[in-house]
């Protein structure tokens, strides 16, 4: 989609965006109704578990049509690869120093 | 053979360098005046040495810090000669304390411990993010990487001056912070917290805009570099033919792409705590002087330092691996040989840029960190290093059977090998846990990383200046001049970081306005461990090798701007050059090639059996007239 | 020579080079925004038992906000559309609806900032917590003077912690009324600003960052809705690769702002 390979038709193009509004909306009530649901019973964790995967899946969406990403060039996707897992590599090691402390010490 | 390898009409003086316009067709047509040729030019050549100019001069004051901090050293409190006074008048009593005689008159002024530390600061900031980063990347990798690859200029001209406004201003910031009341940052060039948020001085705040332009710009160049070597590299020249000067600054413009933000988002948190008083990195209850302050707290101190290390260390490969670039070119030129093991050095440094982002908390072993993730870690650091010696040794194989010629860029290559190598090795105990333990804030780190940058990286930088300035002036700088500067650097760099290891194998911490004192045999006699009279005295030592290292430099500096205008004259390849970029006119004029050159072999074809001549450049249209029947 | 592929696919990349460039910004933009949610990750887990807060921010707000956002991407993806077919009146129209809808972004962020810089947590001498945004204050209202008195609009709790939790169900039933509390009353006062806790500073943080981006992204639509179309007459190519690059940014900052939300208001 992204160059002139396939000719831009105005009206599918429309209807195209339209979808991907009304999915988005939808992902959107889904997240704020799964927040005000009493799933997981007073603990916050699987509802933001749940929460976070619509999210992802919106992101998706978004990323993959809006942005083309789904017919994008290997080149793009390269990069992005790295980037992620450059990214997932900050947060998760990260996260593991934090809570791997030396034998013995105490827990704060 | 002189006359074959120019394609074009070598650079008259007075004909119109700018002969590249008629093909700009609609953009210029009339010469360009000053501000718009000098400061707000877009062509890559100027950019680049617009960098390379401000960054010498922030490099010279960074020493200059230095200079001083080393006195502070070697006689803590005592009035420092000519320079005491000057800083008195600049930073106050406060800062610059008055030294008196028996009698209560002024004698002159010493570095306060505060003055001490401020200048710390800004010595490491302003080495690594105003001086070599911008000299070796942006410089460096301005001028030469576009004419290296056959391009005309960078993908994006207008992004690269911003950048170049970016960085200057962000370098105006860093030392506007000197003048402000409290002075500059305190709190070192990694700006722990929550040190760096309970220092009583706004300095922290300039450092942290300052950053924040920095990074800004090193983005911008970051992007534009990778986008001109992905899309400008002329017909031909395919991934494994790229000169590998042209692969090392890929592979930083990726580090500085990917790993830079994240120092970016630390410096937002930090500027907000410093600012707008959040706690991202105070923690609960903390107390300053025994006060508890008013702090919201539930920050994390340690989270500072994940994401400045993150950036940090690949920081480290940014530093040096465009000093490895020019070292290769150098040498490949100088020994008349196909480089060592190119497909080798390739890989390694795709291997380096990769490993560079997963080995950043063994500079963090000291936190308390569990043993689990410190084996990961130094799991990552001891595998890095595999990539790292395979390049340093691509370059010691290269010099194996060469008819090696000696000059000055080849000097100072050759001076970056031993250097490096020192720099290099003596960073494995500090990679390792347990010994990191114990050598971990002491001057063994200093030498360490000053053996890696200052002998390293700055050789490989006086190595790439000697060597391109005749493409930029199209004259060369002065041999014998050169020669003194390289064997006078050389051995007082020896004399100053050398000892350094001794010093800090002995318990000597960094950090210390004193130098140790407190810590001495002499002061507190009978106490174990303490620094002997021995280690003391080097304080005094290094401080003279470092004043005699500062006079080293003057013959580069006259010699720089003497040969812009009485250097030796020389045609468009005076070193015989393979590469595409010495296949321009000389200067290169705006736009570069007077035609696209189209590369048809590698980029170190020297000395190939059956040529007459000991070169065989890169691009098409020299092969035909040089020789017949090649491959 | 000049500047190659500007306008054009280079072969063997598939790609023109301001599409790379962008992909490029892009990639260090998640970099920067992974640097951020990284911290919120380790402040969140972070946090002690019962501190950190939970439905402190407006729903309805943030949920007008994403589809406000989503809107814009879905015109922002059109004006590009409309060049393609060659209707530059379209063209013009669909990015004039994306500035407004970014503009009643801001407008809408803007008021929620406000909101939050007028709320107050007022603890008092008796060990019970005022909690309520500003209504009035007295022309002698003084705290370290302890004259006047400062009026709110809100509830009286007894434990710190019934403030954290704003969807509890005792938190649903507090009874919102005006309180006039006398400076004397007054052991220690806060807005709800930055530095009120880790939430607050990341909040602020994360979504002011992000609406820097918006208007950032605004100011370039507009440059390119304005002035810069003029380069339709002259190269209409290049400049809807430049309102495609353009997007691409917009796009993004809709996508950070679809994880800013769920994050910020609904966990």
């Amino acid at each position: 989609m992204s160059e002139s390979e396939h000719p831009v038709v105005f009206k599918d193009y429309t209807r195209r965006c339209l979808l991907v509004l009304l999915a988005v909306a939808c992902m959107t009530a889904m997240m704020i109704a799964t927040s005000f649901s009493s799933i997981g019973s007073g603990s916050w964790t699987p509802k933001v578990a749940l929460i976070l995967l619509i999210a992802s899946v919106n992101a998706f969406v978004i990323a993959g049509f809006l942005m083309h990403l789904l017919s994008e060039k290997k080149l793009v996707y390269t990069i992005l690869a790295f980037t992620v897992f450059f990214f997932i590599g900050l947060a998760g090691l990260t996260i593991w120093a934090m809570n791997d402390l030396p034998v013995g010490s105490a827990k704060h | 053979m002189e006359k074959t390898v120019q394609q074009f009409p070598p650079f008259r003086e007075g004909s119109a360098p700018h002969q590249g316009h008629d093909d700009h067709g609609h953009q210029e047509h009339h010469e360009p005046g000053f501000w718009q040729k000098y400061i707000f030019s877009t062509d890559h050549k100027v950019i680049g040495i617009q960098y390379g100019l401000v960054a010498l001069s922030f490099m010279l004051f960074g020493f200059f810090l230095m200079l001083c901090m080393r006195w502070s050293i070697a006689h803590p409190m005592k009035a420092m000669p000519f320079i005491g006074g000057i800083l008195h008048s600049i930073v106050g009593s406060q800062m610059a304390s008055p030294v008196k005689d028996a009698s209560g008159t002024i004698i002159g002024y010493a570095m306060s411990p505060e003055l001490y530390n401020s200048f710390g600061a800004m010595h490491g900031t302003i080495m690594v993010f105003l001086g070599v980063v911008p000299l070796a990347f942006a410089a460096f990798g301005n001028y030469v990487v576009p004419l290296m690859i056959g391009a005309p200029d960078m993908t994006f001209p207008r992004i690269n001056m911003a950048s170049f406004h970016a960085f200057f201003l962000g370098g105006v910031v860093m030392l506007v912070s000197f003048f402000i009341p409290g002075g500059a940052a305190q709190a070192g060039w990694t700006s722990y917290s929550p040190l760096a948020s309970t220092i009583p001085t706004n300095g922290q705040a300039f450092w942290l805009v300052g950053m924040v332009l920095l990074i800004t710009s090193s983005l911008l160049g970051a992007v534009n570099f990778i986008a001109t070597i992905i899309q400008l590299r002329a017909p031909g020249m395919t991934w494994m033919r790229l000169p590998w000067f042209v692969w090392a600054q890929f592979v930083t413009a990726f580090i500085l792409l990917l790993a830079f933000p994240p120092l970016e988002a630390a410096g937002v948190l930090q500027l907000m705590d410093n600012v707008a008083h959040t706690s991202f990195f105070l923690p609960t209850g903390l107390a300053v002087s025994g006060v508890v302050g008013q702090a919201s707290g539930g920050g994390s101190p340690l989270l500072w330092q994940h994401l400045f290390w993150f950036l940090g260390h690949p920081e480290v490969y940014v530093l040096i691996l465009p000093a490895m670039g020019i070292v290769i070119e150098v040498i490949a030129n100088n020994t008349r040989k196909p480089i060592f093991g190119y497909k080798s050095l390739v890989y390694s440094s795709l291997g380096v840029g990769f490993l560079s982002f997963i080995v950043w908390a063994h500079h963090m072993y000291m936190t308390g960190m569990g043993q689990k993730i410190a084996t990961f870690f130094q799991a990552t650091t001891m595998i890095i290093s595999i990539p790292s010696v395979i390049i340093l040794t691509c370059m010691f194989l290269s010099l194996w059977g060469g008819s090696i010629r000696i000059n000055t860029p080849m000097l100072f290559a050759l001076g970056f090998l031993p250097m490096f190598g020192i720099g290099g090795l003596t960073g494995l105990p500090l990679g390792l846990a347990a010994t990191d333990l114990y050598l971990h804030d002491t001057y063994y780190i200093i030498a360490h990383f000053h053996y890696v940058v200052a002998p390293g990286t700055i050789f490989g930088l006086f190595a790439g200046i000697y060597f391109w300035f005749p493409k930029m002036t199209g004259r060369k700088m002065n041999e014998f001049w050169g020669r003194v500067h390289f064997w006078c650097s050389l051995v007082f760099m020896n004399l100053v970081f050398m000892p350094m290891f001794a010093q800090g194998i002995k318990g000597m911490i960094r950090r210390m306005s004193d130098g140790g004192v407190n810590y001495s045999a002499a002061r507190v006699p009978g106490a174990i461990d303490t620094l002997p009279g021995s280690v003391m005295e080097l304080n005094g030592w290094i401080l003279w090798a470092a004043i005699a290292l500062g006079i080293a430099q003057i013959p580069f500096i006259i010699n720089l701007f003497w040969s812009i205008s009485h250097g030796e004259k020389v045609g468009t390849n005076p070193w015989s050059a393979t590469t595409v970029d010495w296949q321009t006119p000389t200067p290169p004029p705006h736009g570069n090639f007077a035609t696209e050159p189209h590369i048809v072999r590698g980029p170190y074809e020297y000395s190939v059996p059956g040529h007459t001549a000991d070169f065989t450049p890169q691009s098409e249209t020299v092969a035909a007239k040089n020789s017949t029947g090649h491959h | 020579m000049e500047i190659p592929y500007t306008v054009h696919k280079r072969a063997d990349t598939g790609l023109y080079n301001a599409k790379l460039g962008i992909w490029l910004f892009l990639a260090s933009e998640v970099m920067l925004f992974g640097g951020l949610f990284s911290a919120y990750i380790l402040l969140r887990v972070g946090a002690g038992e019962g501190t950190w807060p939970h439905g402190w921010l407006d729903v309805r707000l943030g949920t007008i906000n994403t589809i406000l956002l989503a809107l814009s991407a879905i015109t922002t993806l059109l004006a590009w559309a409309a060049l393609k077919v060659k209707e530059f009146g379209k063209f013009k129209f669909f990015h004039a609806c994306t500035m407004l809808l970014a503009l009643t972004f801001l407008g809408i962020k803007s008021y929620e900032y406000y909101d939050k810089f007028h709320h107050y947590e007022i603890q008092l001498n008796n060990g019970t917590i005022a909690d309520g945004h500003f209504v009035e204050q007295s022309a002698d209202f003084d705290l370290a003077k302890k004259t006047g008195t400062f009026t709110i609009h809100g509830h009286i709790v007894e434990r710190h912690a019934e403030l954290m939790d704003m969807r509890s169900d005792e938190a649903k039933k507090a009874k919102h009324e005006e309180h006039v509390i006398a400076a004397a009353d007054i052991k220690h006062m806060e807005n709800y600003s930055p530095r009120h806790n880790t939430f607050t500073a990341i909040y602020f943080t994360m979504s002011g960052l992000h609406a820097l981006h918006i208007l950032g992204g605004t100011l370039v639509i507009f440059y390119l809705w304005g002035p810069g179309s003029r380069m339709w007459k002259t190269d209409p190519e290049r400049f809807t690769n430049r309102i495609e690059v353009s997007g691409l940014f917009w796009h993004f900052v809709d996508l950070v702002w679809v994880f800013l939300f769920p994050v910020l208001y609904l966990t």
